[in-house]
């Protein structure tokens, strides 16, 4: 047998470009066309009702290659729910699994299509028997490709929630997870959730510092239902410093970890109760901001509930912490009288009592932010030991990068939580830091640092017991935590970088003088209905028009003002204009 | 069969199948030249090839016998024309194999007596302690202390120098070992007795048994991921051939312990070796030398020893160890400057396709050579096994080729002919050597949770020792047991410089029982010769030598070696340009457009070789030309593929391309986590497929692999 003779050959010959691409364009045309005269029929179809098998199928087909038209779903969708009222339940079931196998398709397709997914989960809800494991080990497979798809993040939820897979099997999968990629978010978050589920944080024993001589509610500032017992918290915290040191510019897992460290929110009370006899007026302080009219706030006076109408310190704060009342006139008006009063929060079933004794002008009941170590930052008030560990770590991992952001925040949040006016300095010396690294964000870190201080000074104020708040000099640029000061009589804001007075504002109820000289204040809104405002004081700022003035007119004790170094003062009227809108000015310094 | 002769023209003549030989007959197939592809071996891939177990157990049986067997040269004069010459070729490898020693250390079932039968077969003096019935084949002096019946076979006159110490005391001996053991056996029972009946499981007969889905390589290597092979595999589209694993651990030892070396981000995160300030170190080190402007930081320690840089940056002892030994593949003393090239190679490759920066090949590296001659074939090439090439004619005046004769005594004119290493006697004995252990061991030398590891282990020594460990998912061992490479740069011989890692590593026949390492279920060791390239002198300008396997991990020194040799023979064109997707190809005669069709332009001319038996084509021509490239039917035994799922009956290459086969095609996973589908685990297929089988392999029954070439039943 003679071998075959081979033609001596030179190239293989390839199509060209333009070939292919002619062939390609071809294909598409008649690939369009098919399509195009599918989709009329189903259009058609669905109009006259008809709901059968060959819809079923063109569906398919129309679907296949374009997964995301969202009509066509809806037409399958009504379909199927017919073919629910007239076939068998073993008909049904093996309609449901072809439906589930032509998803698969569709998804292997387009892993992000939200007609598909969304199919998915009716067809899994509707099944008669569905297979969850299988569709827990599709979302499994689909998150080992893709681990931030959230499409898939979300159907599992439904899928884990529908056949009940145990928590700890699904904590697990977060470990493996974080384990082949720790920068995803997802999983993370996922593990916080899961944790308060399977080891939750023991019920404290009654804390020895509770003083019930307050005639307040039990105090328990910390609600447990969201924390993680420490046991397992400080195998969490090793977790996720092993993720950090790894990654240091990684924020996902320093997400995870501030959410560690945070405190649960606190518990919804009444904070403080606060009457004055001379504007007959009781003001309310809560621990978040509500609406009053829809708590169900009552107030009791001497046994007798009243009839007040509750309105918000601003009319801007439809939610706010501190709302206030009149009582009916000459109730409490008289000063030898001593009247008990209560304030109940029926929607969260507590009450906070307040008593006004005979002789003095006005009362108040509260917790302090000392007493309530309400400005920890976001951390939990976990033993310091604990705390004092991690700013070890963290300011070891600072030496070896002192230029990360992520670690110099988390270093000033625990010292926060251990000793806020201790780290004072060094707190303000990381800020610096990071308003240098990360400039982009230096107004987020100015305003934090605000807040910090404003704090800080709250805390100094209650140590010292008075009510006077001083905080000049201090680059303020902005300003928070104005319920905390609902008692303060005189605020001095001087010499710093503030630019309004917000509405928030208003919540200083009790307030007299008011100093924020050399500041940037173009805006007086929240200088409204302060009913025992006497001085303002506004040197060198930014107040140009008249109408900026115009909240003062609603303050009626104002007497002295001191406007020297604004704009508005060049104004030719300003006289006469200022003495129309607020005629209780006497002392007028332009 | 003499009727059966080659064409008697070709542009490329290429003698061995080996890595080098196969890429260059692609490339010069691809671009159009005419390559007729040779090997005297029966099987592909030369030393690059990888065995059965039963096919490597023949091949070392071949090692011998074939230095028996020297031909006189013929008297090619006859075929010659006025003003020629020629080279004569040797017919057996000259720089060949040597020191191979076999170890067997499976226990017999139906015997309580745990030694059981070995075969040494032995060509430097050797010792065997053997305690139940062995053969020695010795060609050099041996001592054979025996305790059951033993065999010495000795070659030639040695036979006085073997001493052998007979059977005499045997019996009691045995007897004794016997009453030993089943008292072993009845200790209670711990944790281990698990492991004792599964390693009691596989005997030796089992092994050869189930040896065909063994697939052994002679060479351990690697492919980096951004290596010089992956990079031509993609461009070529040879990749569609071939399937890939990636390595999934690296692994050092460490104070005598197995450790993971963490060098990815999700291994340093989860790494339980490091404490976290060292874990910022590590990542710190690692992304420094990833910078451009490294150059800058080492200047000052360039030339200096790289452990003395290490040191400089304060990293503590396990991570100097892991960076140096695990990550540079370094010794202590290598200069800072390559160390720290080799570091930024290999962080270079990481991620791309997995955790580590190495892929290896499913089935074996010897896949790869085959895939190379598949695409040479696509294209044209012609491919004879057993079929070798006797001289060379050379053209006096101007010192160039211009025909071979081939071992059927046929001239065959040819513009360039290309050779693998070890063709010319007058070359001399190699200098460099590499020493190799194969083991087939019974566990993992770090066991883990999830099973199928394909491991890389450093070794650090005089001579490093690399170890690579298989699992049964990269289709190279049967499930129960692991296949282990070992390789050094030899000292002595492999003997001498592995077995003391061996022992250290794992048990032998005479480790304690309780042992928790894993067991040698059998052994091998053998030098073999470093290829770096062809040392002789004055060869005709047109012939060309390859190099054989260096001692390297990569394989960045074959792929630039073929692209040399390819770029002398055709300086003016490109070196594996990406081949076209079947359907583009143009057949004479057909509309474009039309689709692929298998059978040729002159298809009448080759009826009687298209589904012939392997049995009634012994004869190494059963090559087809470019129109039926058909390596499957045509040459079952010698078959480059493992394709069980190609059928039979559509032997076109061209067709061979099933669209589940993970791709290497531009698959950047950082950007496309599809292309990840290349790693079975990560198979993007939604299914609830089983996630350690490869997705394309799902129909191959790998009991329907085609078995490698039996060199036993030749001759």
């Amino acid at each position: 047998m003679g071998l075959v003779a081979r033609q001596t050959h030179g190239r293989l010959k390839i199509k060209t470009t333009a070939q292919q691409e002619e062939e390609r364009r071809k294909e598409l045309e008649k690939k369009m066309k098919l399509y195009v005269a599918a989709r009329d029929v189903c259009f058609s179809k669905r109009k006259e009702g008809v709901l059968d098998e060959e819809a079923l199928l063109l569906t398919q087909q129309l679907l296949s290659s374009n997964p995301d038209f969202s009509t066509l779903w809806n037409y399958r969708r009504e379909i199927l729910m017919h073919l629910e009222t007239v076939r068998e339940e073993d008909d049904l079931q093996k309609i449901f699994e072809s439906e589930l196998s032509f998803l698969e398709s569709c998804l292997k397709q387009k892993p992000k299509s939200y007609g598909s997914w969304h199919q998915r989960g009716w067809v899994s809800a509707r099944m008669p028997r569905p297979d969850w494991a299988r569709e827990l080990s599709l979302c499994d497979r689909c998150l080992s490709l893709d681990e931030r798809n959230f499409h898939c993040w979300d159907y599992r939820r439904v899928v884990v929630k529908m056949s009940g897979v145990a928590v700890d099997q699904e904590l697990r999968f977060t470990d493996r997870l974080i384990g082949s990629n720790f920068s995803n978010y997802s999983s993370w978050h996922y593990r916080s959730t899961l944790l308060p589920l399977l080891h939750p944080e023991s019920p404290e024993p009654p804390s020895p510092d509770h003083q019930p001589g307050r005639g307040s509610p039990p105090p328990s500032p910390q609600t447990n239902a969201h924390r993680v017992c420490e046991e397992q918290l400080l195998k969490e915290y090793e977790l996720v410093q092993n993720a950090f040191f790894t990654d240091p510019n990684d924020q996902s897992a320093w997400f995870y970890y501030r959410w560690l460290l945070g405190r649960a929110e606190r518990e919804d009370m009444i904070s403080c109760v606060y009457v004055s006899r001379e504007e007959e007026r009781v003001a309310v302080g809560f621990s978040k901001p509500v609406h009053a009219q829809s708590v169900g706030l009552m107030l009791v006076l001497d046994g007798q509930p009243q009839r007040v109408e509750w309105r918000s310190v601003h009319p801007r704060l439809r939610h706010s912490p501190v709302w206030v009342c009149d009582l009916p006139p000459a109730t409490i008006s008289d000063i030898g009288n001593e009247h008990n009063l209560t304030v109940h929060w029926t929607e969260k079933h507590t009450h906070r009592d307040c008593a006004l004794y005979n002789g003095r002008t006005e009362s108040w009941c509260r917790d302090s932010a000392t007493d309530q170590e309400l400005f920890r930052s976001e951390l939990s008030v976990e033993k310091t030991s604990v705390l004092q560990s991690e700013l070890t770590s963290c300011n070891q991992l600072q030496e070896l990068e002192p230029l990360n952001k992520w670690c110099l925040l988390t270093i000033i949040l625990l010292m926060r939580a251990l000793d806020p006016l201790g780290y004072e300095k060094e707190t303000l010396a990381h800020f610096q830091t990071l308003k240098e690294v990360d400039s982009m964000r230096s107004a987020y870190y100015g305003d934090l640092c605000s807040k910090f201080m404003i704090e800080n000074t709250i805390l100094k104020m209650e140590y010292a017991e008075v009510r006077v708040f001083s905080i000049s000099d201090k680059k303020l640029s902005t300003l928070c935590h104005l319920d905390q000061l609902l008692l303060v009589t005189h605020i001095n804001l001087s010499s710093n970088e503030l630019r309004r007075l917000p509405p928030q504002f208003s919540m200083l109820q009790c307030l007299e003088v008011l100093e924020a000289d050399n500041n940037s204040i173009e805006d007086l809104e929240g200088v409204y209905q302060l009913p025992k405002l006497e001085e303002i004081s506004l040197k060198n700022n930014k107040i140009s028009k008249m109408e900026d003035l115009a909240p003062l007119a609603s303050c009626p004790k104002l007497r002295r003002l001191d406007l020297r170094g604004n704009p508005v003062t060049q104004t030719a009227s300003i006289q006469s204009d200022i003495a129309e809108l607020l005629p209780s000015v006497t002392d007028l310094l332009l | 069969m003499a009727s059966e002769h080659l064409p008697s023209e070709f542009d490329v003549v290429i003698l061995g199948t080996g890595l080098v030989e196969s890429v260059v007959a692609a490339a010069c197939s691809r671009v159009g030249q005419r390559v007729l592809h040779l090997d005297r071996r029966s099987y592909y891939a030369g030393k690059w090839a990888s065995f059965t177990l039963n096919g490597l157990l023949s091949w070392i049986d071949e090692q011998n016998t074939t230095l028996a067997s020297e031909e006189q040269s013929k008297d090619w004069s006859a075929l010659l024309e006025e003003g020629e010459d020629l080279i004569g070729l040797s017919t057996r490898d000259v720089s060949p194999v040597t020191n191979l020693q076999v170890f067997n250390y499976t226990r017999s079932p139906c015997l309580l007596v745990a030694r059981s039968p070995c075969l040494l077969v032995a060509r430097s003096p050797c010792l065997l302690v053997a305690r139940s019935p062995c053969l020695l084949v010795a060609r050099s002096p041996c001592l054979l202390v025996a305790r059951s019946p033993c065999l010495l076979v000795a070659r030639y006159q040695l036979l006085r120098e073997c001493f052998c110490f007979s059977e005499e005391e045997v019996e009691e001996e045995e007897v004794e070992e016997e009453v030993e053991e089943e008292g072993q056996d009845q200790t209670p029972a711990r944790e281990t007795e698990q492991e004792e009946k599964r390693r009691k499981r596989l005997s030796y007969a089992e092994l050869l048994k189930e040896g065909r889905r063994f697939n052994i390589d002679l060479v351990s290597k690697l492919l980096y991921s951004r290596g010089a092979l992956i990079d031509l595999l993609i461009k070529s589209n040879v990749s569609r051939y071939a399937e890939f694993k990636n390595v999934t651990r690296i692994l050092t030892c460490r104070h005598g312990n197995i450790e993971q070396v963490p060098c990815s981000r999700s291994d340093v995160f989860s790494s339980r070796l490091l404490s976290v300030v060292e874990k910022r170190m590590l990542m710190r080190f690692l992304t420094s030398c990833l910078d451009q402007d490294t150059p800058l930081l080492y200047q000052d320690f360039a030339q200096r020893p790289y452990l003395e840089f290490l040191q400089h940056h304060k990293l503590s002892e396990n991570l100097q160890h892991f960076l140096l030994h695990s990550i540079s593949m370094a010794t202590p003393d290598t200069p800072t400057a390559t160390a720290l090239t080799a570091t930024r190679h290999f962080l270079q490759c990481l991620g791309r396709y997995g955790n580590t920066p190495f892929l290896f090949p499913l089935y074996g590296l010897g896949e790869i050579p085959q895939c190379f001659c598949r695409m040479c074939a696509v294209f044209g090439g012609i491919y004879c096994l057993r079929h070798s090439v006797q001289a060379v004619v050379v053209d006096k005046s101007s010192n160039r080729c211009k025909a071979v004769i081939d071992s059927q005594g046929q001239r065959i004119s040819c513009s360039h002919v290309v050779l693998e290493e070890g063709c010319f006697t007058q070359n001399a004995t190699p200098t460099r050597w590499v020493s190799r252990a194969v083991l087939i061991t019974d566990g993992s030398v770090l066991p883990s949770e999830a099973e199928q590891q394909v491991s890389i282990v450093t070794i650090p020594s005089e001579s490093p020792v690399r170890l690579v460990e298989l699992c049964p998912s990269s289709m190279t061992c049967i499930p129960g047991t692991h296949l282990v490479h070992l390789t050094c740069q030899s000292l002595g011989s492999a003997f001498q410089d592995l077995s003391p890692v061996v022992t250290r590593l794992f048990q032998t026949a005479d480790s304690d029982h309780h042992d928790q390492r894993p067991g040698v279920l059998w052994c091998f060791y053998f030098n073999m010769s470093e290829g770096l390239g062809s040392e002789v002198s004055e060869l005709p300008s047109n012939l060309f030598v390859c190099p054989g396997p260096d001692g390297s991990l990569g394989h960045d020194h074959a792929i630039a070696q073929a692209e040399l040799i390819f770029q002398k023979i055709l300086p003016d064109e490109d070196f594996c340009p990406p081949a076209p997707n079947p359907e583009d190809v143009l057949y004479p005669g057909e509309e474009p457009g039309t689709g692929p069709s298998h059978q040729g332009e002159e298809p009448q001319t080759s009826p009687s070789h298209q589904g012939e038996e392997p049995e009634t084509s012994p004869s190494p021509q059963g090559e087809e030309p470019q129109t039926s490239p058909t390596h499957q039917g045509e040459e079952p035994e010698t078959s480059p593929s493992h394709q069980g799922e190609e059928p039979e009956t559509s032997p076109s290459l061209q067709g061979a391309e099933p669209e589940t086969s993970p791709s290497l095609q531009g698959a950047e996973p950082e950007t496309s986590p599809s292309h990840q589908g290349k790693e079975p685990e990560t198979s993007p297929s939604l299914q609830g497929e089983e996630p350690e089988t490869s997705p394309s392999l799902q129909g191959a029954e790998p009991e329907k692999i085609p078995v490698q070439p039996e060199n036993g039943t030749q001759g």
